[in-house]
């Protein structure tokens, strides 16, 4: 299979960053140590190659209806420069996806139909952009609604400057005249110029710690790379890893996957998401699933014992019987230990509940700990 | 990028290699270097034989883990038990503090391995 490459593939080579596949991309995994950059973020800050995130623009006169009917979360709610955070579920409420939900500036429209209409930018996690293009389009059409709907994925590259650091250096970044990014607030985006580039600049990220996500121009990547890779540390997806799963922070395809982890948001604790009162699809599975209760539940697991716990280990309890698996796992390089992400039984997911993973074969001692990890 | 391979030790393709003065055993700067941050090393015991080829114990980065096999058999006679608080050995002095084991070893076995310069070109 051909790897798409992002943008700035060859600027990643020649700093020695080391590569792996993802999502059908070859994206920097490691430039020097994920335990150094993973320190960065927490501690200054970091610049993430996101680029291999997928893009969507989604804008006409029926834009909000589409999209209230394909995510789980309220849109109606969003006026522009909002984000939110949301799931893509099928009929029996399982996630295909989660997404982060831009509303752009509204768009002018043409002579044909005047006026003004909101528009959209989603971001559907790398290797989904095609299929979520195509479920778009194929609803919209199924539904007659109006809006365009337009897969920029390979239009957009994008950044994530994640840190304590990042804030300061992202606003110090804007050009002369462009807004405060640091009046920003969490879950909110503008455009703003970049070495003479009109981004989108947000500020959201999926490490923790404060900072903004930019999207750029795929042509101007370069240059505006080059703004944040000077004073922030150039981190890859090792340390996002790592980043994201102290925090409990799901992993598309990995922590949910329609087919080998199918799960709704309720169970991968996520109901923060759903909002009931929208009709979207898979609505009616998740309100029975609301009201009689999730069996499994998303939990985070800390090894007492020595050992990596790593996706697809299984859980036992006490009795040794599996009642799951670790769908995430690593060393935490901050906390300097073995923490793990799985699903459990609901009547094991009380904090300090005792289990076991089973790491090469050997029951290592472990317990249940709220996320984010300490 | 280039990497150290020190002329008097010998290797397995599988990066590990073995001094044929003292029979310590360890794995390669290039290993360490694929591995990533190496944060958990679990070894055998003194008294242990190993066989050679065959797994003695197994090395984890936070990305991967990795098996780790004996560059010839013989019998375990130290652990570097440093390595079980500081993991990290590994990756900073690969063919120094970070050995793993000494073995008391069949020296018959040592020509089965690759030197240096054949190495060398392996991971060339």
């Amino acid at each position: 299979m051909t790897l798409r490459n992002p943008p700035l593939r060859e600027v990643h080579a020649e700093r020695d960053a080391k590569f792996t596949e993802f999502g059908g991309w070859d994206m920097p995994v490691e430039f020097d140590s994920i335990r150094a950059e993973h320190a960065a973020v927490r501690e200054a800050a970091g610049v993430f190659d996101v680029s291999h995130m997928g893009e969507i623009e989604v804008a006409g006169p029926d834009a909000t209806a589409l999209l209230n009917r394909l995510t789980t979360n309220d849109v109606t709610a969003l006026s522009p420069g909002d984000a939110q955070y949301a799931a893509i579920t099928r009929e029996d409420g399982v996630m295909l996806d989660d997404t982060v939900v831009y509303r752009l500036p509204d768009e002018e429209r043409t002579d044909e139909t005047p006026g003004t209409v909101p528009a959209y930018l989603f971001i559907p996690n790398a290797g989904h952009d095609a299929e979520m293009h195509e479920r778009w389009v194929d609803h919209r059409d199924q539904w007659g609604l109006d809006c365009e709907v337009r897969n920029v994925t390979e239009d957009w590259a994008m950044f994530a400057v994640q840190g304590p650091e990042a804030p300061d250096l992202v606003a110090g970044a804007v050009d002369d005249g462009g807004p405060d990014v640091l009046d920003l607030p969490k879950f909110s985006a503008t455009f703003a110029p970049f070495a003479g580039v009109e981004c989108w600049v947000a500020r959201t990220g999926y490490t923790g710690e404060d900072g903004f996500e930019v999207l750029c121009p795929w042509a101007d990547a370069e240059a505006v790379w080059a703004l944040f890779a000077d004073d922030a540390t150039p981190c890859g997806l090792g340390a996002r890893d790592t980043l994201r799963i102290e925090q409990g922070f799901l992993l598309s395809g990995q922590d949910f996957h329609p087919e080998e982890e199918p799960r709704t948001p309720y169970e991968a604790d996520i109901g923060f998401a759903v909002d009931l009162d929208a009709e979207f699809v898979g609505r009616d599975a998740l309100a029975a699933q609301a009201e009689a209760g999730v069996e499994e539940t998303f939990v985070g697991i800390e090894l007492l014992d020595r050992g990596v716990p790593r996706h697809g280990y299984d859980v036992t309890n006490e009795d040794g019987h599996v009642v799951g698996t670790v769908t995430s796992g690593t060393m935490s390089p901050s906390l300097d230990k073995p923490i793990a992400l799985g699903y459990l039984p609901v009547d094991l997911t009380d904090p300090g509940t005792e289990v076991n993973v089973v790491v090469r074969g050997r029951e290592k001692r472990a317990k249940v700990v709220s996320v984010p990890f300490e | 990028m280039s990497f150290d391979v020190p002329e008097d030790l010998r290797y397995r393709e599988s990066h590990e290699w073995i001094d044929p003065e003292t029979g310590r055993v360890g794995i390669s700067e290039f290993a360490q270097d694929e591995l990533g941050d190496v944060v958990f090393v679990e070894l055998p015991g003194e008294g242990d034989a190993v066989e050679a080829g065959g797994e003695f114990g197994v090395v984890e980065s936070i990305k991967a883990v990795s098996d780790l096999y004996a560059p010839v058999s013989g019998e375990v006679v130290a652990v570097n038990e440093a390595l079980f608080d500081a993991p990290e050995l590994v990756n900073d002095d690969p063919f120094g503090d970070g050995w793993m084991l000494e073995l008391d070893f069949d020296e018959g076995e040592l020509d089965d391995l690759l030197s240096a310069d054949e190495y060398r070109d392996q991971i060339a």
